[in-house]
């Protein structure tokens, strides 16, 4: 548990990541994953409760120090100085450690050798943010922490990391992420904790969860009369293969497990009806509608 | 701890600003103003005589001075000159000779010996005593010898306060100390490459100035170089310590400039850099040398005017020390590290 004067960050939660796991924290911004990795890393004090990593606590001095030997730690905000090189910045954190990657071999890790002369203040957003990344590399780390490393990376950038993120893991590395993007911890995380308001409200696997919503597709629908009557509300609630009906600003969103099926039938209903359609999307259950169904909020709202 | 200065030394010497600043501004300074206050001897001093009977005659005599220059004034104007400083004495002939003089300029104290002296000698007074003038230049008593190591001092502690203040604080911006905090480096090294780093600088600081200072205006260093190096040493770990002091809790480089602004200013006023602090009223001086840059400053002339040893400048070295460990006990212990 942390709090913050009179804000309780995050009240408590348990988690456990095992060796070789990828384990995603997701929520939105302020959910508390933030201060939860922070209090992880030992960087922030928790008010109470009991962290363990790699069988040891935190303390002081040389234990700690021991400790650290063994992680990575790439933060959310740190800017590395932007007057030295590449390879500079990687020499000096290098040198921190005991047994640590030459520049060279970190550099080839996050395919940053044709920048290694280039100063930090040149690189693009994605190059630094795969420096920093670096940095967190460089100690040949059991245990990697990465505090939202894709926020703000165009998409190519993200894939880029996700590559490095799965390069890590294979050769035997377990990794622990905070993201906002479910579409991230789906494809990257063996498990996932979804954070609000710094509770875990589910985890476990992403298959796992979105299979809770007992169904498999999303229909996203509105109407070009804008609202809908309560009585056809009632009426898909009682159709087949739908699981669950919820109504936002933009229109109405059907859970449902046959998608043949359930189309079909939503189209010939509001034909009967005499309504016509403005939008109609369907895609695949998400991490996403995970997280509305069990907040009734959209992540990007947030 | 080597790789940490090393990264500080570069980030410093990338920043072409903070070169100037550390090492040219200083130069300058000196040049401008050993310029300015270069000793050239005492000039001509400026009399006036009353016009009426026997003016131009006395102005004569007073002329053949090669010190004064005697000019024929109705009062009036005399009085108005007087005033402003254009004549420093005004000679008003009679059987009894008036001198008309402000006795707090010290200008006019002498115009009244040298007009005096050359009356009396023309009315045909004898020396008594024969003199002799064995004119010298002491060593070290132009300003130019006063000014070098105060500029040096106050080097010191601009570069030791601003170079190591906003790293510090660059760094806790940006959260580069909590990056920093989570690897095992030692909160001890972090602050330790600072003075690292700044030992570095010091030579060049210090070669830079001083070597100036001879070059140009044959500023020597009675002293030995030795005991030179000892005090700028001190003076530069002590004021990296007041640094750290400064830069310990500050989150914004606003912040922290306002900071060292209030350490500075006084002692760069207080300090004796430009002027003597002699000239503060005599309650004050045991504050004044209380200060680490006074205590620096009075080290520093005296190895390079006085040649004094370093064993004899205990006091004021450990004034300087002093001040060093206590604010890196403190900053170690109140620092901010996120």
């Amino acid at each position: 548990m942390k709090r913050f004067d009179d804000v309780v960050a995050v009240a408590g939660l348990d988690l456990t990541v095992g060796a070789g796991e990828c384990f995603g924290l997701l929520g939105p911004n302020g959910a508390g994953k933030t201060t939860t990795i922070e209090i992880l890393e030992g960087l922030t004090p928790p008010d109470s409760g009991d962290v363990e990593i790699l069988g040891m606590r935190w303390q002081d001095g040389a234990p700690g120090r021991a400790l650290r030997e063994r992680l990575g730690i790439q933060l959310q905000e740190t800017q590395l100085a932007d007057k030295l090189t590449v390879s500079e910045v990687l020499g000096l954190f290098r040198s921190f450690y005991r047994q640590s990657h030459t520049v060279e071999e970190v550099l080839a890790l996050v395919s940053l050798e044709e920048k290694r002369k280039a100063r930090v203040v040149t690189l693009s957003g994605g190059q630094k943010q795969r420096l920093a990344v670096a940095c967190a590399l460089v100690s040949k780390p059991e245990l990697l922490f990465l505090d939202e490393p894709t926020t703000g990376l165009d998409p190519q950038s993200r894939r880029q990391l996700w590559e490095i993120i799965r390069r890590f893991r294979a050769d035997g590395g377990t990794v622990l992420l905070t993201t906002h993007y479910m579409e991230e911890a789906e494809r990257l995380c063996d498990r996932v904790a979804i954070m609000d308001h710094g509770k875990i409200i589910a985890q476990g696997t992403p298959k796992e969860l979105i299979a809770s919503l007992g169904a498999d597709h999303v229909v996203d629908f509105a109407l070009s009369e804008g609202g809908i009557a309560d009585d056809l509300l009632e009426v898909l609630r009682q159709m087949g293969g739908v699981t669950a009906v919820r109504t936002g600003p933009d229109g109405v969103s059907l859970t449902v497990v046959e998608l043949h099926r359930a189309l079909p039938a939503l189209l010939a209903l509001l034909k009967e009806r005499g309504v016509e359609l403005s939008l109609l999307t369907t895609h695949h259950a998400s991490l996403d509608d995970v997280f509305v169904a069990l907040t009734g909020r959209q992540l990007r709202d947030t | 701890m080597y790789q940490l200065a090393l990264a500080r030394m570069r980030e410093f010497y990338r920043e072409p600003e903070a070169v100037f600043w550390v090492f040219g501004f200083p130069i300058v300074l000196a040049f401008a103003l050993g310029l300015a206050f270069r000793n050239t001897g005492p000039g001509k001093l400026q009399v006036g005589v009353a016009r009426g009977p026997g003016d131009s005659a006395m102005a004569a005599t007073l002329a053949s001075s090669p010190r004064l220059l005697a000019s024929v004034l109705d009062t009036a104007t005399a009085r108005l000159r007087l005033r402003a400083g254009r004549i420093a004495l005004f000679v008003i002939p009679g059987d009894s000779v008036v001198y008309r003089y402000d006795s707090t300029r010290t200008e006019s104290g002498l115009a009244r010996l040298e007009v005096d002296d050359v009356l009396q000698r023309a009315r045909g007074r004898k020396d008594l005593v024969a003199v002799r003038d064995d004119r010298v230049v002491a060593p070290g008593s132009r300003y130019i010898d006063f000014l070098i190591p105060g500029l040096l001092g106050m080097n010191l502690l601009g570069s030791g306060i601003w170079g190591v203040g906003f790293s510090v604080v660059q760094a806790r911006q940006r959260k580069l100390l909590k990056r920093y905090m989570a690897t095992p480096m030692r909160r001890s090294h972090y602050l330790l490459s600072f003075i690292l780093s700044r030992l570095v600088f010091l030579i060049v600081e210090v070669v830079a100035l001083v070597g100036f200072g001879w070059l140009l205006f044959g500023v020597a260093v009675r002293g030995s170089f030795t005991s030179l190096a000892g005090i700028t040493i001190l003076g530069s770990f002590s004021f990296a310590g007041l640094g750290l002091l400064v830069a310990s809790r500050a989150k914004t480089i606003e912040g922290v400039s306002g900071l060292m602004n209030l350490v500075m200013l006084p002692m760069w006023i207080l300090s004796g850099t430009f002027f003597s602090y002699s000239r503060f009223p005599d309650a004050m001086i045991p504050f004044v040398k209380a200060l680490p840059l006074t205590a620096l400053n009075d080290a520093l002339r005296a190895v390079m005017i006085d040649g004094a040893a370093v064993t004899a400048l205990g006091t004021p070295l450990a004034i300087v020390v002093a001040w060093g460990a206590v604010s890196f006990v403190i900053a170690l212990k109140i620092f901010r590290w996120r």
